[in-house]
């Protein structure tokens, strides 16, 4: 059993959990990700670890609600306890001097590129970090971020707050700046990794994504995390999941994330008649 | 000499209907009347060839005759100080090639059903333990700790006569439940999940620790192990990496590896969907590649899960089929098709990327390759189409890297397997065992628990000649 140790609620649909687990704090790097399941009856799910303190042996993890499970652990206050949390799993980023790094993030993975951002500045890279919400009130960690950025572009598509438009506007402009670009890191929904994916491409800078197909033991036992790169078949969950994002079969990708959607709608429909919190 | 008595008691079944819609156990275990008219034929060979047919050598002759003679206790003593697993062993032991094949009366074609009377012994015992439990001696503890890695039955009997022996042990096991391919993989209707449990429950009772939700080779490697107390390690993680076909479209949706179609079963409870979050795709036409006790397994699951139509698509005939042969026939009984001599040339799918068909070719025997058995040769030309929805690759399983990747002192071979001498399981790192499918690839159940007894006994030497 894992202890909650502290719960924040980002914005209305984004939590964030610290998690008593010191032996995954001991050993999680950038990048990497964990295994939960919340009770006997729950289905695993892989989250990015979004920070971790050695000390306190504990980890962060930052969710979004989209279906059972996000929604179920949405009701998880501080003081309570979830059955499993198996990490660090996944083969960290690869952190290095590189010189120029553009860190992409959109929606929850403002709290999954930290790790990364934090540790590509120390490593003496000027970071310019882009993050992207639909509007104005999805917006969390600005300051955050931008600690961990020599610059930092917050944009909006509907221009409520910062600029209007898509993370890939900003993006295609640093490239085609007069400065240059060593590597760009884009984690997000698997849309905007692809379209970050095919905006750096004319470009020829290479572009790290954070795939996230449906997985489910994370240790490379099963299969059902595969994906195509580079025309050759990876388990993302000990492959990945940071893959090259100009090699991926994105439409692979999209297809496969779809395998569950009318067994997704059955269960979340009948967890909010039997069990879910209508209120 | 009394007259040989050749009718061997047969197993009562649930019909074969019924238990294509349960995942009740098939095989429903002997009655008391049964078991003793089946004791009660061996006729106590005094060369006892049978036991030369038992990997880990059962007294089989002398529980039979516990049996025989009322006394059961006795009967569960005599098993229990060989096979710390009887309950299991019995149901899943390919015992046709085994002790039953070694046994006198095997030349019959009447061989004593041994691993029937195992079971039956088992079965006693687990509901009579408290009755015959006596009180175990606490050992002296020696002060050594031994890690164990894995939970499956190599790992298990390694943990039980390692805490037996005095050492402390840790057990840690990636999953959020232990037993390994007992629990993920071996569906409920051939091996109940409480009975696995029962004996992962004893091997704690023992005082062995377990650590759920540990995946070694992430959390902490072979060595830190080694530095942090330890003062041997175990390695019984068995060959849990699925194959595919490398064949165009087996990344389509609808194509599950025989492990993530198990797993979703069995360890997630997908067939209690809604009620247990984790769903599954039955599908109406499903085809398993494969002709192994993994590909019945998933083609059984299938059926029981609705799906109308099972495939089994083997590339030779059925004589060379490697599943145990009650379960062939089990599986023929409760009407799967079996397409042999077939083997896939591609996936074919529709525009939302799901499997729709599955193109194959016809396959002919040639000669005999290195495995003795005869080689599938393609007949060109010959390709046909089967319809299917949802195909389950069974093709069978390498370990798992994570380990040999973090560990680089220790010797893999090409395949993945690691290197460990076949009677202590030694490996070639310092003060590392390592036994079962990791070592000899994807095998049997009682040739993992043989190698978790050897590994245990050859650290206890270590361990006490430090
Ligand atoms: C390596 C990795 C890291 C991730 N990190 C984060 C993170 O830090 N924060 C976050 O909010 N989300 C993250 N996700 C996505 C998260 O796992 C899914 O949102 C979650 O599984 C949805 O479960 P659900 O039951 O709430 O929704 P469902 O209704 O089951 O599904 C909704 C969506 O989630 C996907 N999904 C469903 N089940 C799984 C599964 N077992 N594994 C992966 N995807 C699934 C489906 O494709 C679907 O698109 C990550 C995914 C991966 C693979
Ligand atoms: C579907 C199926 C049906 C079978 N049917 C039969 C049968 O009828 N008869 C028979 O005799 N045999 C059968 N077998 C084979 C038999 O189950 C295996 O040979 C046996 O279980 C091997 O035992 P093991 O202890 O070596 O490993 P496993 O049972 O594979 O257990 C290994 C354990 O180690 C864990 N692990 C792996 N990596 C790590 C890590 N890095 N850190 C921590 N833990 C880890 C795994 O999660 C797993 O729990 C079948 C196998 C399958 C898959
Ligand atoms: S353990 Fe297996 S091989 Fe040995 S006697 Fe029992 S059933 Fe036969
Ligand atoms: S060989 Fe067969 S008949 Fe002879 S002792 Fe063994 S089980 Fe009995
Ligand atoms: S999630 Fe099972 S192999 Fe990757």
């Amino acid at each position: 059993m894992y202890k909650i140790l502290l719960r924040q609620d980002l914005v209305p649909n984004i939590h964030l959990f610290k998690v008593a687990a010191p032996v995954v704090a001991k050993k999680a790097q950038p990048g990497q990700f964990v295994v939960i399941r919340i009770d006997e009856k729950g289905e695993r799910i892989p989250l990015t670890i979004a920070d971790w303190d050695k000390k306190e042996g504990s980890v962060t993890i930052v969710f979004m609600e989209v279906g059972t499970t996000t929604h179920r652990l949405a009701l998880v206050e501080a003081g309570d306890f979830i059955t499993d949390f198996i990490g660090p799993l996944g083969l960290p980023t690869h952190i290095d001097k590189l010189g120029s790094v553009v860190c992409v993030a959109g929606g929850f993975a403002v709290a999954t590129i930290m790790p990364i951002a934090r540790a590509m500045k120390e490593k003496g890279n000027k970071v310019i970090s882009i993050m992207g919400a639909r509007n104005k009130n999805l917006i969390f960690w600005e300051d955050e971020l931008r600690s961990v950025s020599n610059q930092l572009i917050v944009t909006t598509d509907d221009g409520s707050y910062g600029r209007k438009g898509l993370v890939t506007e900003p993006l295609k402009e640093l490239l085609e700046g007069s400065e240059r670009i060593d590597r760009v890191i884009a984690i997000g929904p698997s849309v905007m990794m692809k379209f970050c994916a095919l905006t750096t491409e004319p470009f020829g800078v290479k572009t790290i994504v954070s795939l996230n197909p449906i997985m489910v033991d994370g240790t490379g036992m099963c299969g059902c995390c595969r994906v195509s790169v580079g025309g050759a078949t990876k388990f993302a969950c000990v492959d990945g999941p940071d893959f090259d994002g100009h090699q991926v079969d994105w439409d692979l990708l999209f297809a496969r994330q779809r395998i569950y959607i009318d067994e997704e709608k059955r269960s979340f429909e009948q967890w909010q008649s039997q069990d879910g919190v209508s209120s | 000499m009394p007259k040989l008595n050749l009718n061997r008691e047969p197993m009562p079944r649930q019909a074969p209907k019924l238990r294509g819609k349960n995942f009740n156990e098939v095989a429903l275990g002997y009655s008391a009347e049964q078991a003793l008219a089946e004791a009660s034929r061996c006729i106590q060979c005094p060369k006892r060839p049978c036991m030369d047919g038992c990997p880990v050598e059962v007294d089989i002759p002398d529980f039979i005759k516990a049996i025989r003679d009322g006394d059961m206790p006795e009967a569960v003593r005599i098993l229990k100080s060989k096979n710390s697993l009887p309950g299991i062993c019995g149901r899943v032991c390919p015992q046709e090639s085994q002790c039953e094949a070694a046994c006198s009366l095997a030349k019959k074609e009447a061989p004593i059903a041994i691993g029937r009377l195992e079971r039956y012994v088992a079965d006693w015992e687990r509901a009579n333990r408290q009755s015959i439990d006596s009180p175990v001696v606490p050992p002296t503890p020696t002060g050594k700790r031994v890690a164990v890695v894995g939970s499956g039955p190599a790992s298990l009997t390694a943990a039980a006569d390692l805490v037996k022996l005095g050492h402390g042990v840790t057990l840690f096991e990636a999953l959020h439940v232990a037993g390994g391919v007992l629990m993920y993989g071996i569906p409920e209707f051939r091996l109940p999940k409480d009975i696995v449990q029962t004996e992962v429950d004893y091997v704690t009772s023992l005082g062995v620790e377990l650590q759920l939700d540990s995946v070694v080779g992430k959390v902490m490697t072979i060595d830190e192990l080694l530095n942090n107390g330890y003062h041997a390690v175990f390695l019984g993680t068995g060959a849990g990496l699925p194959m595919f076909l490398n064949i165009p479209g087996e990344n389509l949706n609808g194509i599950y590896s025989a492990n993530e179609f198990l797993t979703r079963v069995n360890l997630m409870k997908a067939y209690r969907f809604p009620e247990y979050d984790t769903p599954v795709k039955v599908g109406r036409k499903v085809a398993v590649i494969g002709g192994g006790n993994v590909a019945m397994d998933s083609a059984r699951c299938a059926l029981r899960l609705g799906a109308e139509e099972v495939y089994i698509v083997y590339r030779r005939s059925e004589v060379e089929l490697p599943a145990r042969r009650e379960e062939v026939e089990n599986a023929m009984e409760e009407g799967i098709y079996f397409k042999l001599l077939t083997n896939p040339k591609q996936m074919l799918g529709n525009e939302q990327n799901w499997v729709v068909g599955m193109e194959c070719f016809k396959m002919e025997l040639g000669e005999p390759d290195a495995s003795g058995r005869r080689r599938p040769i393609t007949i060109p030309g010959s390709e046909f189409i089967i319809d299917v929805d949802v195909v389950i690759v069974a093709l069978g399983t390498t370990p798992n890297p994570l380990i040999a990747q973090t560990t680089p002192s220790l010797e893999t071979t090409r395949r993945g397997t690691v290197v460990a001498d076949e009677a202590t399981g030694k490996t070639v790192k310092d003060k590392v065992w390592a036994g079962g499918d990791i070592v000899t690839g994807a095998a049997t159940v009682i040739s993992a628990m043989g190698a978790g007894r050897r590994a245990a006994t050859s650290i206890d030497e270590y361990l006490r000649g430090q």
